[in-house]
């Protein structure tokens, strides 16, 4: 381990990117989509969550510890970086562009809606319905929520598919082709099922 | 004597700390001119499109069949060997700048030590010294050694290192030709004795394997078509199993 740290880190890098953190979204997203049912469904819905046991526990070490480590690595990858797309308009280039952009808008994206939903709950505010439909009340914050859940989705999708190649799963062309395919199925599917749930608020 | 004449623009630099410029150039046209020989008419001639005298463009160049990888630079944009670079088929004016992912030593000439090194790193050879002779080694089946050839005509040309965005000042990535030469070399029958070794080396120290970002710029690039994303795929399986190896242990870990 000594000598390999940075080797380990990518690694760890590149798993908690889909376990835990890309389960968590694709959890996150599903018991969203209750909002599509109306206020009553979606309400206990979260209700549900938040009384799930050892939710304290899950929270700190499914979601917020990886989450961080990711984060953090993964700025440090982003800026390292020297992008080239001008030369190389290559598809792949521009994913690998979109890659650490959407990496950063994630970053923003989601400290400003930990600050106004999970902060906002430890402060005492109740997560309902109502709070999501106050909050995209106002365009501008509707505009920011959509951008942000594309960018998540299409992070998680493209990073599922560099994971395939991190892990040595997808070694041929064409395997990395069909995984291309498959990934941006699973871009299109959160994609919708992000964005319907969050214009149920509106 | 014809009219035609071709536009160059060269980025030139001194010495390693010189500070870069451009300079343009204006040649006679002659058929079928490669990047080559018009640097040749430069030296032959050294006067600028202004028509000041001026000093002799430094480039590099040895065989002249792109399997030397000496002549690399950046044409119009895109690192690639100056000697198969036709004239003809170039967008004018002609943009020739040195692949500055490597020092410039001076004009387009550039010092590829770094990859040499690598090779050393990761110990892209298959040792054969002993005390005695080992006699032949064993035999590597046909087809296995023709898709092996496709691999061993790396030039070590440096396209590759230019073309990725992960290899730069601000990253030690060791990039995609020495990373390529690791599966070539653990492929031959008598080179995978030390498998483990280099596998190894390529988990070791920054700037290794998992620096690879997935851009695949380098496979487009290469001049010699060399799978170079398709070997970094599968050295990432094969260091997979050999970290799992390392670290929970195992009787089979060589
Ligand atoms: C919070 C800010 C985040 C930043 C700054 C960030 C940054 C990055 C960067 C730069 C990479 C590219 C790594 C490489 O190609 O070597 C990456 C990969 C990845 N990210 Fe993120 N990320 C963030 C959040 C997320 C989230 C929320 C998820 C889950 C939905 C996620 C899932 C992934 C996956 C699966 C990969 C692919 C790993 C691989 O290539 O093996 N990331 N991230
Ligand atoms: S892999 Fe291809 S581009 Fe890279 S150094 Fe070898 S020949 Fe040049
Ligand atoms: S001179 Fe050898 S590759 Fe061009």
């Amino acid at each position: 381990m000594a000598q390999n740290r940075e080797y380990f880190l990518r690694k760890m890098h590149s798993l908690l990117g889909v376990i835990p953190v890309g389960l968590f979204i694709i959890v996150h997203f599903g018991v969203n989509y209750f909002s599509t049912r109306g206020e009553a469904e979606y309400n206990q819905a979260v209700n549900f969550m938040e009384n799930l046991p050892f939710r304290y526990t899950m929270e700190i070490f499914i979601i917020f510890l990886p989450i961080l480590f990711h984060a953090i690595y993964g700025i440090y990858i982003a800026f390292q970086a020297r992008h080239n797309t001008n030369n190389f308009s290559y598809f792949r280039n521009w994913m690998f562009r979109f890659q650490r952009i959407s990496g950063i808008i994630v970053l923003i994206f989601m400290a400003w809606h930990v600050w106004e939903t999970r902060i906002a709950a430890a402060m005492g505010q109740e997560v309902n319905f109502d709070m999501m439909a106050n909050i995209v009340e106002n365009p501008v914050a509707l505009i920011a929520y959509i951008i942000g859940i594309v960018s998540t989705t299409f992070h998680f999708a493209n990073g599922l598919w560099s994971f395939g190649i991190t892990w040595g799963i997808t070694v041929s062309p064409r395997s990395q082709q069909i995984s291309t395919y498959v990934t941006l199925g699973v871009f299109l599917a959160l994609t919708y099922v992000g964005v319907a749930s969050i214009l149920a608020f509106v | 004597m014809s009219e035609k004449t071709i536009r160059l623009i060269i980025t030139r630099q001194k010495d390693q700390d010189g500070k870069s410029y451009k300079e343009e150039f204006e040649l006679p046209y002659r058929e079928n001119m490669n990047v080559i020989s018009a640097l040749m008419e430069i030296r032959r001639n050294p006067y600028n499109a202004q028509g000041e005298e001026t000093t002799a463009v430094s480039w590099e160049a040895s065989c002249l069949e792109e399997v030397c990888g000496a002549c690399s630079m950046v044409i119009n944009g895109k690192p690639r060997q100056s000697c198969t670079a036709l004239v003809d088929q170039l967008e004018q004016p002609i943009r020739l700048e040195p692949m500055r992912t490597f020092p410039v030593v001076r004009d387009l000439v550039v010092d590829r030590s770094r990859m040499f090194d690598s090779l050393k790193r990761v110990k892209a050879w298959v040792p054969i010294d002993g005390t005695y002779d080992l006699g032949p080694g064993p035999r590597m089946p046909e087809a296995k050694r023709q898709w092996a050839y496709e691999l061993s005509k790396c030039m070590t040309c440096g396209v590759c290192l230019e073309a990725c965005p992960n290899v730069n000042d601000k990253s030690e990535f060791i990039g995609p030709a020495a990373l390529s030469q690791v599966r070539l070399f653990n492929a031959h029958p008598t080179g995978a004795m030390h498998k483990a070794e280099r596998l190894n080396t390529l988990m070791d120290g920054d700037g290794g394997l998992s620096n690879c970002g997935n851009s695949q710029n380098c496979v487009q690039a290469c001049p010699k078509g060399i799978p170079l994303t398709t070997s970094i795929a599968a050295l990432n399986r094969d260091t997979t199993l050999q970290s799992f190896k390392n670290f929970f242990g195992s009787d089979n870990n060589f």
